[in-house]
């Protein structure tokens, strides 16, 4: 059983959605004893990282995420929560969980796009939004079946980077090289939609539901 | 390597009392005037988003839309947009609740420039597209450009030049641009090339070009030489002329990044 952490982030119900889709067993909930006897756990989050940190300290749920990843139960950030997982978040110059150490930085506007030879590189638009290709770091149960080159799905205008260059699993090009995906051991986070990402997206949710199933075994 | 982002290809359909209104020929077994079964097909052939217009007319039928945006969500995971009709923060709560990433607003935006602030606030900017129809008009005082915002698919002119009205939405917080030739819409000449580019150089934020594809290449000038992030495309898939693969690989080939 999966379960969706619920502090009314945007996209919890098609996280939910794909996790069903994908006959996996999953709930949205906000329960923070039930929630404790799940498998794993996904954080999933659209929005800005200010509301939502004041939300989720608001329900002890700041607290709640700090003690899954104590006990070692395995946890997957989205989009904002891979964002939040950090210490710091220049959106609004945020103070964050600080589960991993690093920060999460802004897209600069002056940054351009285009290494490609027939197009001339354009500033890049914010926030960055459409398909972009992963290039895959380090192999990792979450990126079974998953390669360079794959395209995910991203909505973002600021980026996570971790303090140790040694977590990033994946990385994105956008103006510059960002961390994609990061982590290790179960504790893991990803900037894309993986619930809108297109087969890619929902072989990343498979691989995590099959690593919370063996590690219960 | 190439890590440039993606140029989307995003076709269109319109709805009626949860019906597609044009016949699309598929082959197979695919139910043609099932817009969840023609969305399905679309994302199993590489689609890389959905928008859906509503064209319903009788208020009463408008809730088989949000089922029809439900069954879309369970089936298809690719970001979707869905239009018509939406004039209020509740409706556009309602079809993002649905299971739709994003709403698109057009003539209510015009007539209520505050709605996209309200939905901004309420759902995030990468909620929220604004569909601008736009005419080609003689230069004046009034719209400088040359191109001028219209609505009821052209019948109404609103004095509004649609430049200063790309940037009005960006400003008030819109996530995403559908400009609408109109002019181009229907004739498959290709894209108003010069109006795309004009309203992307103008903003910041991505633009989808709408109105006029016909053929491949088509596609591959909206995102060239109109800078657009996005080509809408209808008929030209709907009537099996060409298949999103085939559009795909014509770009590929042109050295246009996409989505494999």
């Amino acid at each position: 059983m999966i379960a969706i952490l619920d502090y009314k982030a945007g996209n919890q119900t098609s996280v939910l959605r794909a996790l069903n889709y994908l006959g996996i067993e999953a709930c949205i909930t906000d329960d923070n004893t039930s929630i404790m006897q799940v498998d794993g756990i996904i954080f999933p989050g659209v929005g800005a990282a200010k509301q939502a940190m004041d939300r989720l300290s608001s329900q002890k749920q700041d607290e709640l995420l700090k003690s899954i990843v104590a006990e070692k139960k395995p946890l997957l950030g989205i989009c904002l929560g891979c964002q939040i997982l950090l210490d710091y978040s220049e959106e609004n110059n945020t103070k964050t969980l600080g589960i991993i150490s690093g920060i999460c930085k802004k897209f600069n506007p002056d940054w351009t796009d285009g290494v490609n030879e027939n197009t001339v590189p354009e500033k890049i638009r914010i926030p960055h939004m459409g398909w972009n290709s992963i290039q895959v770091k380090q192999e990792s149960p979450l990126l079974k079946n998953i390669q360079s080159g794959d395209n995910v799905y991203y909505v973002h205008s600021f980026y996570p980077e971790p303090q140790d260059p040694n977590l990033t699993l994946a990385t994105t090009t956008y103006g510059k090289e960002f961390t994609a995906i990061y982590g290790r051991n179960g504790l893991w986070a990803v900037q894309f939609h993986p619930e809108k990402s297109g087969k890619t997206g929902l072989q990343l949710l498979k691989n995590f539901n099959e690593y919370c199933e063996q590690l219960k075994k | 390597m190439n890590t440039q982002l993606c140029k989307r290809i995003i076709p269109c359909l319109d709805v009626r009392d949860g019906r597609l209104t044009k016949g699309i020929k598929f082959e197979n077994n695919i139910d043609i005037g099932d817009p969840v079964e023609t969305a399905k097909k679309y994302y199993e052939e590489g689609a890389d988003e959905i928008v859906f217009y509503d064209i319903t007319a009788s208020h009463e039928k408008r809730g088989i839309m949000l089922e029809v945006v439900e069954n879309v969500a369970k089936n298809i995971f690719i970001p979707f947009c869905v239009g018509g009709g939406i004039n209020s923060v509740e409706e556009m709560r309602a079809v993002l609740l649905a299971g739709a990433e994003k709403v698109s607003i057009n003539s209510a935006a015009v007539k209520n420039p505050k709605l996209i602030e309200q939905g901004a606030m309420a759902f995030g900017s990468q909620a929220i597209v604004v569909g601008m129809d736009v005419k080609q008009v003689e230069k004046s005082e009034k719209i400088p450009s040359g191109y001028e915002i219209v609505i009821q698919g052209g019948r109404t002119y609103c004095g509004i030049d649609a430049i200063l009205w790309a940037k009005e939405c960006e400003k008030r917080g819109a996530g995403e641009l559908c400009v609408n030739s109109i002019d181009a819409d229907g004739t498959k000449n290709g894209y108003e090339i010069n109006l795309t580019k004009t309203i992307c150089e103008a903003v910041q934020i991505p633009v989808i070009a709408s109105g006029g594809a016909g053929k491949p290449e088509d596609l591959l000038e909206a995102v060239t030489k109109g800078k657009a992030s996005a080509a809408l495309i209808a008929s030209i898939v709907h009537y099996g002329t060409y298949t999103i693969n085939d559009l795909k690989s014509f770009l590929k080939k042109n050295n246009i990044t996409v989505r494999d």
